[in-house]
């Protein structure tokens, strides 16, 4: 979003409207060029994001209410989001708990290898979910490394749900570092350097002073984290074993009823993820509202 | 309290320095090295004379042209219309634009699969676009064309947000003062705007790429799945995982991440070039 343009428009107002009508500032386009390029990205945006979102609430509300009511409410169905719901509890706060410790590590001390461990965090978004769910299976599975030590033990990971939540973790891994590292970085650490000489302790210093300043992006780093989680589809098919009830997600229950040209069903669970998504984007907005708000009220203050 | 060594100095004073460290080590290790150091350990049970076999196998080496190939065209399309309409939010202002602003971000937040039953609502042969493509001849779904579509959704939110905060942050006076020296609207976009929006724009279609080559959940729907002519890798990769083909699958896997390991490095050296060049963090 153009946070500078909207806060032009709103410390200097007059600046912002036609001083004479007709008048063309120096960087602005004719009006034939502006209204060209703001009609083909509609028609770009309309054909690639409208058209799939609307088709999805079509085809999941064309049969009415009560369709729709009944195959969410289906016991499979509901299963399927209990274990969505289960996953994303057990993946999303591991990985938010190794966003700030790895923010804090990177953001406020300098060390050797800084940039290696920068770029490795990064890895896990340089693999295919497929692999992801692969690599899951090569160390767990009957034929991995640790698949014969576990099979004594009896413990079952790969094709249920412990094999879910770890490939699930795997691929959301770096979301709230990746969130959380530049935005400390640029806000500095002048400000727990003060708590610290002011006789805080460490855990009073994150608590008090840096997760209160960071926590819009923190906020906004579990919402992307959440909504990968949920979503996460090619990592957890390779693990899942698709037994209905017991380990499908809901991503893939979508896909299992697709698959069995239960069209009206899959599109009514879809329907659901699809809330999750916008849930997600309108968070996004809020959340740069927010902080156009903080920058604006500092503004001011200056 | 004792007092500060050198060492310690350097590295900065805030206490927690070996807990957050080590904790980060130590989780990175568990959750991403450790999964990935399976598929380099499995990988070495193969000869050589076998892994070659199985890459360069005609079905792998078809896998690879459809993968890499849609995906490339998918970040080229995205870059020429992310910047397109990078441009049009950041300098225009008309109604719904914060709408059309939020909607770009859709492909991050909506679940694979989801998108991937969406796109075949729309683009199959009885879709709402696909219905108007059949009697042109153009086959969108269950072709190569319908795993470029599907990859330029996925694609389509990188070269926008990379290229958009550029755009916002750029000085308008150096756009007034080339107007002033005599150039045209036109010349001012292409020998002043555009050479800044280069390395954001290259940062995008090499993260859309990236992004795309590994992408499975929306492909699978609407490419047909055909070996040879719409298969694309993490999909071979998967069949070959069901047939419990192990290390087939993990020899293909290895191609596909030396690749994108590439690709996440040469993306680290053109973000570090966009900071350079326009000294802000892209």
């Amino acid at each position: 979003m153009s946070v500078r343009a909207e806060e032009l428009e709103r410390l200097e107002p007059a600046a912002a409207a036609d001083p004479v009508p007709g008048f063309r500032r120096a960087h602005e386009d004719p009006p034939w060029v502006r209204r060209l390029l703001i009609g083909v990205a509609l028609v770009f945006l309309t054909g690639f994001l409208l058209l799939p979102a609307a088709a999805v609430l079509w085809e999941a509300l064309r049969g009415g209410v009560e369709v729709w009511l009944a195959a969410i409410t289906q016991p499979d169905a509901w299963a399927a989001v209990k274990l969505t719901l289960l996953v994303a509890a057990i993946a999303v706060p591991l990985n938010t708990l190794f966003g700030v410790a790895a923010a804090w590590s990177l953001t406020r001390f300098r060390f050797r290898g800084q940039n290696l461990l920068l770029t490795l965090i990064d890895l896990p978004f340089g693999v295919s979910p497929v692999i992801a769910g692969m690599c899951t299976v090569l160390l767990f599975g009957g034929q991995g490394l640790f698949g014969p030590w576990l099979q004594e033990h009896g413990v079952r990971i790969v094709f249920a749900v412990p094999g879910i939540v770890l490939a699930t973790v795997f691929v959301t891994f770096p979301f709230v570092a990746r969130e959380l590292i530049p935005f400390m970085q640029q806000q500095g650490k002048e400000e727990e350097e003060a708590a610290l000489v002011m006789g805080a302790s460490g855990w009073q210093i994150l608590s008090r002073v840096t997760v209160p300043n960071v926590r819009w992006s923190l906020l906004y780093g579990v919402i992307l984290c959440n909504a990968r989680a949920m979503g996460e589809f090619g990592a957890v098919s390779v693990v899942s074993g698709h037994i209905r009830g017991l380990t499908n997600t809901l991503p893939l229950h979508v896909e299992v009823l697709y698959n069995e040209y239960a069209f009206r069903a899959a599109f009514a669970s879809a329907s659901l993820l699809f809330l999750l998504a916008l849930l997600t984007l309108v968070a996004k907005k809020l959340m740069e509202w927010q902080q156009l708000r903080a920058r604006t009220a500092w503004e001011r203050a200056k | 309290m004792g007092g500060l060594t050198p060492s310690r100095a350097r590295r900065g004073v805030l206490p927690g320095f070996g807990l957050s460290t080590g904790f980060t080590i130590f989780y990175l290790g568990l959750v991403v090295l450790l999964p990935l150091s399976a598929v380099a350990l499995k990988a070495s049970e193969l000869t050589l004379a076998q892994a070659w076999d199985i890459v360069t196998s005609p079905r792998a080496l078809a896998s690879y042209r459809i993968s890499f190939g849609a995906a490339a065209i998918g970040a080229a399309i995205n870059t020429v219309f992310g910047v397109l309409v990078a441009w049009v939010l950041a300098r225009y202002r008309f109604p719904g634009r914060s709408l059309v602003d939020a909607v770009v971000d859709l492909p991050f937040a909506l679940p694979t699969a989801v998108s991937g039953i969406a796109l075949l609502a729309v683009y199959a042969r009885t879709g709402w676009i696909g219905q108007w493509l059949e009697p042109l001849g153009v086959k969108s779904a269950f072709s190569p064309l319908g795993v470029v579509i599907a990859l330029t959704f996925i694609g389509l939110p990188f070269v926008v947000r990379t290229v958009q905060p550029v755009l916002e942050d750029a000085e308008v006076e150096v756009e007034e003062a080339a107007a002033v020296l005599g150039a045209s609207r036109w010349q001012t976009f292409l020998r002043v705007i555009l050479p800044t929006l280069v390395p954001p724009a290259l940062t995008g279609f090499a993260l859309a790429f990236a992004r795309a080559l590994g992408e499975y959940g929306s492909v699978v729907f609407i490419s047909g799945n055909l070996p040879l002519r719409t298969e694309i890798t993490p999909l071979l990769i998967m069949t070959k995982l069901e047939q419990y083909d192990y290390a087939g699958a993990t020899a293909i896997a290895t191609v596909m991440l030396v690749a994108s390991f590439a690709l996440l490095f040469s993306i680290n050296g053109l973000q570090a070039w966009t900071r350079r060049r326009v000294g802000i963090a892209a």
